[in-house]
């Protein structure tokens, strides 16, 4: 406080008359309230269908196929479904995706092309999973004649997913410090010696948190696979890459929906929703958990 | 060091670098193949139909005889599901990004922030079967017998003039809620979806304000609120705008939910409580009986080409937002 | 297999320059460097020495605007030649950085990490070529039981002696140093300039600081520039005794910098 005419205060008021500020304290608790509300309702959710679906789940439950027209018995080979068609479309996309993030973190030079790649991840990042279902439907299921399957699935998934595994790992690969590579390079290395020796390994972390993150997004989709891949049941586990699949969100759906004895099928509709929620939170959960551990670790 | 030409590693190099640069272009590939696959499947019903009357058309009948397809009703449900969950999720979004980046504890939010991000991951499918079970028995039976049946008794009850008829015949007439399948409920469970996109899109903008904005409000005698409202904010309205239009991209494409719990009526509303049927919902509930090759199936490759185009225009917009943001930011540094 | 040139000079750089897009960051810098000498280059930050340093095994390469004039030689043969080795030429010609920078690996991985990529895959010689260039390094008492510890866990000095390492696994002739003491503390930087001096009984060695004693103490030659010019160069002694240039005392006796 500057001492001096026309200051009336005395420097104490600072610390003794501080007037509580009737619209701060209202807009701060406002936002306070607001600001759980998605979390409040992500418990809400979670402790629904976790009391509710921890009946039906058993060792049995999950073990078992569905018998007497899916009123009873377990869910084994909707499970083997979701699993097989989130591996596959990992296994198809990672390496296209890490190889796109490479080239868009090391190869590209600024112009036309790079912000054509770059604009279309953005764009393809903002398509609706339905329409990646149409796309699939005419391409895989269609035109390649894949039919509804595994295959067919699995490629749309992937193809929904791509944008998401690109940015992941470019983000990963644009982490390693620029020190590394000029190290490497003055050691009289090539790019790509530099890039597969030192960028890539030093990325690697990253790029598979990426990865387990995706695919938790990749098993809770139920539209990609709906005309493409899934089917309202089959007997067993599919004997080739050719049949159709069951999956858990697509039987959380049927059975809720479509089903001749909803009511009756209440107890699998829980416990397949509380399977696959403990899928892709768990999975979200280590990714979440092994991105944080990265983030102490970086020494460099 | 001897001049030799072309070396060995020189022409490997260039052998990867030529793969490498190939594969970067997927992703340009896919996206015309999108579009590409969409348009030609839609291009025989606007030909066979008439392009402003499947447009404009009114009628969704795709199994009668003829068949009809109008697909107002579906354009209408669409855009009215999502302007209602926009009024609730955009200020409930934008309110967590400001919490969890400007007033949360930092313990506060290192918890709150893999909530959110789990909630993002949180498969539709399930929310959608939650809005089901949960959400449209209390509406229907509940809420409803508390809106229409005795809110316009108590109302009716207290005689006054214009209170005790109007008014209740309005809460009777509007809040008779016959299902619980219909466009209020879908909002809700749209909402739960919408809110981590834009929170987590809105909370990276308002980080990415320097501090040093802040402490000079600070320094000038603002309150907190005073900072983010005025100063923050501001700064940040470009990220946040690219937030909301990403966040409205996320609830006209989500599918799952509106086919589950919109009620999926093909007509268009005029009510919150009407129940619709949105775009992607008559796409995924009608494509399974769908003979391939049917001007049905060709109908429903139109509505997805109407819902990738809106969806486009939404990426390009945030794009070109996003782009000036980021030329603003490097002048920043500079 | 190399056409030697019959002078004592390793490095003829006759009016180089290096230009960052429209900025001539170098200006037509004449030098000469002669094997088995440590020649230092000082002057005032922004002075284009690191740029010229970063010339002399193409590093500028990395930087897209960044564009070379003019004539510079190793051995004879012009070094920005685009049918020169560029690759052959770095593993020649070594550089060690101002911010240690070991791989994320094992400190053994950090040494064999040059010779791996070049195709040696016998266990055996692999331990001997790490084994002789952490001696060279003056490291190697201190990590010799710990080779499968990060490379990170070691302190500065021993990062920095590290690098040294990992270039003189690959067998350089010439080792450039951009200011490779200024993060580090006093007495790590007293082992760094004693291992220079005895470095250069084998290498080349070209360092850039902006530490004038150090300068003083370990160099040969030196040269002083400003602005990207190359005011003088010649011994050290003279340049630090009697200089030549109203420019290089001013900087010498500390009037500016």
């Amino acid at each position: 406080m500057i001492q001096g005419e026309g200051n009336k205060h005395a420097p104490f008021e600072l610390v003794h008359k501080r007037k509580f500020n009737l619209k701060e304290g209202f807009f701060l608790s406002l936002i306070r309230t607001l600001g759980f509300t998605g979390a409040v309702i992500l418990i809400i959710i979670l402790l629904f269908v976790a009391l509710n679906g921890v009946k039906a789940l058993s060792w049995d439950f999950i073990t078992k196929p569905p018998i007497e027209s899916m009123t009873k018995g377990g869910i084994l080979p909707v499970i083997v479904g979701t699993i097989l068609l989130t591996i596959i479309c990992m296994v198809v996309i990672i390496p296209i995706g890490v190889t796109t993030a490479i080239f868009l973190a090391e190869y590209s030079k600024p112009g036309f092309l790079l912000n054509s790649v770059n604009m279309s991840i953005y764009t393809l990042a903002g398509v609706p999973s339905v329409v990646f279902g149409l796309f699939g439907l005419s391409v895989f299921v269609i035109t390649f004649n894949f039919g509804m399957s595994l295959l067919a699935g699995s490629f749309t998934l992937a193809v929904m997913i791509l944008p998401y595994i690109i940015s992941t790992s470019e983000e990963a690969i644009k982490a390693v410090p620029y020190s590394f590579r000029e190290a490497s390079l003055a050691c009289g290395t090539t790019k790509w010696q530099t890039i597969w020796k030192v960028v890539l390994p030093t990325a690697l972390p990253g790029i598979l948190t990426g990865a387990i993150l995706g695919t938790a997004k990749v098993a809770g989709e139920t539209a990609p696979i709906m005309f493409t891949a899934a089917a309202f049941f089959t007997p067993g586990i599919p004997k080739s890459v050719f049949e159709p699949v069951m999956a858990l969100p697509y039987h959380i759906y049927v059975l809720a929906t479509a089903g001749t004895h909803i009511e009756q099928t209440r107890p699998i509709q829980y416990g397949t929703a509380l399977t696959l929620i403990i899928l892709v939170l768990g999975m979200n959960l280590i990714g979440i958990i092994l991105r944080s551990k990265q983030r102490v670790k970086k020494a460099w | 060091m001897r001049k030799y030409i072309p070396l060995k590693w020189q022409t490997k190099e260039k052998f990867v670098e030529i793969i490498i640069s190939s594969v970067g272009f997927v992703s340009v590939i896919v996206l015309l193949l999108i579009a590409f696959f969409l348009f030609k499947e839609a291009f025989e019903v606007f030909y066979r139909a008439g392009f402003y009357h499947v447009i404009l058309g009114t009628q969704w009948y795709p199994t009668s005889d003829p068949p009809k397809f109008g697909m107002l009703p579906l354009i209408a449900g669409t855009l009215t599901v999502t302007g209602l969950t926009a009024i609730i999720a955009i200020p409930l979004g934008l309110a967590t990004a400001i919490y969890i980046a400007e007033i949360a504890h930092y313990k506060i939010r290192e918890f709150l922030k893999p909530l959110i991000e789990m909630l993002a991951s949180f498969p539709s499918v399930v929310l959608g079967f939650f809005g089901m079970v949960i959400i449209a028995p209390i509406l229907s039976n509940w809420l409803s017998s508390l809106l229409a049946e005795r809110l316009p008794e108590l109302l009716r009850n207290t005689s006054l003039p214009f209170i005790s008829t109007t008014l209740a015949d309005f809460c009777y007439n509007k809040f008779f809620i016959s299902s619980g399948l219909n466009m209020f409920t879908a909002a809700l469970m749209l909402t739960v979806r919408a809110i981590p996109v834009i929170s987590s899109i809105a909370e990276d903008a308002l980080t990415a304000v320097p501090r040093t904005y802040r402490e000079a409000s600070y320094a000038l005698g603002a309150g907190k609120w005073e900072t983010i409202y005025k100063v923050v904010v501001p700064a940040s309205v470009s990220g946040l705008s690219v937030a909301v239009i990403l966040g409205i991209g996320t609830i006209i494409g989500e599918t799952m939910i509106v086919l589950m719990v919109a009620g999926g009526a093909a007509v268009i509303p005029h009510w919150i409580f009407d129940p619709i049927r949105p775009m992607p919902s008559a796409i995924a509930a009608e494509m399974a009986e769908a003979a391939h090759g049917s001007l049905h199936y060709h109908a429903l490759f139109g509505v997805g080409a109407i819902l990738f185009l809106i969806t486009l225009v939404l990426s390009l917009i945030s794009d070109f937002i996003s782009k000036k943001y980021r030329a603003i930011k490097i002048g920043e540094k500079v | 297999m190399v056409e030697i040139n019959q002078t004592k000079y390793i490095f003829e750089i006759k009016k180089f320059s290096v230009f960052y897009g429209d900025f001539m960051a170098v200006k037509e810098a004449t030098i000469n460097i002669e094997s088995n000498k440590v020649t230092a280059m000082i002057g005032p930050s922004g002075c284009g020495k690191t740029t010229l340093l970063r010339a002399l095994n193409r590093m500028n390469d990395l930087i897209v605007t960044c564009r070379p004039k003019g004539q510079a030689l190793f051995h004879g043969i012009d070094i920005n030649d685009k049918d020169t080795d560029v690759i052959e030429l770095r593993r020649r010609v070594g550089m060690v950085f101002q911010k240690p920078n070991p791989f994320p690996s094992s400190i053994y991985e950090n040494v064999a990490y040059g010779p791996k990529v070049r195709g040696i895959k016998k266990r055996s010689q692999l331990d001997d070529i790490v084994e002789n260039a952490l001696v060279r390094a003056a490291i190697w008492d201190e990590v010799k039981d710990k080779l499968n510890e990060s490379g990170l866990s070691l302190s500065g000095g021993q990062m920095q002696r590290l690098c040294i390492a990992r270039s003189l696994a690959q067998e350089p002739e010439v080792l450039l140093f951009d200011e490779p003491t200024s993060a580090l503390d006093p007495i790590s930087t007293a082992k760094i300039e004693e291992l220079i001096v005895s470095l250069k009984k084998l290498i080349t060695i070209v360092i850039v600081t902006h530490n004038m004693q150090q300068a003083a103490r370990i160099s040969d030659y030196t040269a002083f520039m400003y602005l990207g010019e190359m005011i003088e160069f010649g011994d050290t002694d003279k340049i630090f005794v009697r200089p030549k240039n109203k420019l290089t005392e001013d900087y010498i006796t500390g009037r500016f910098g």
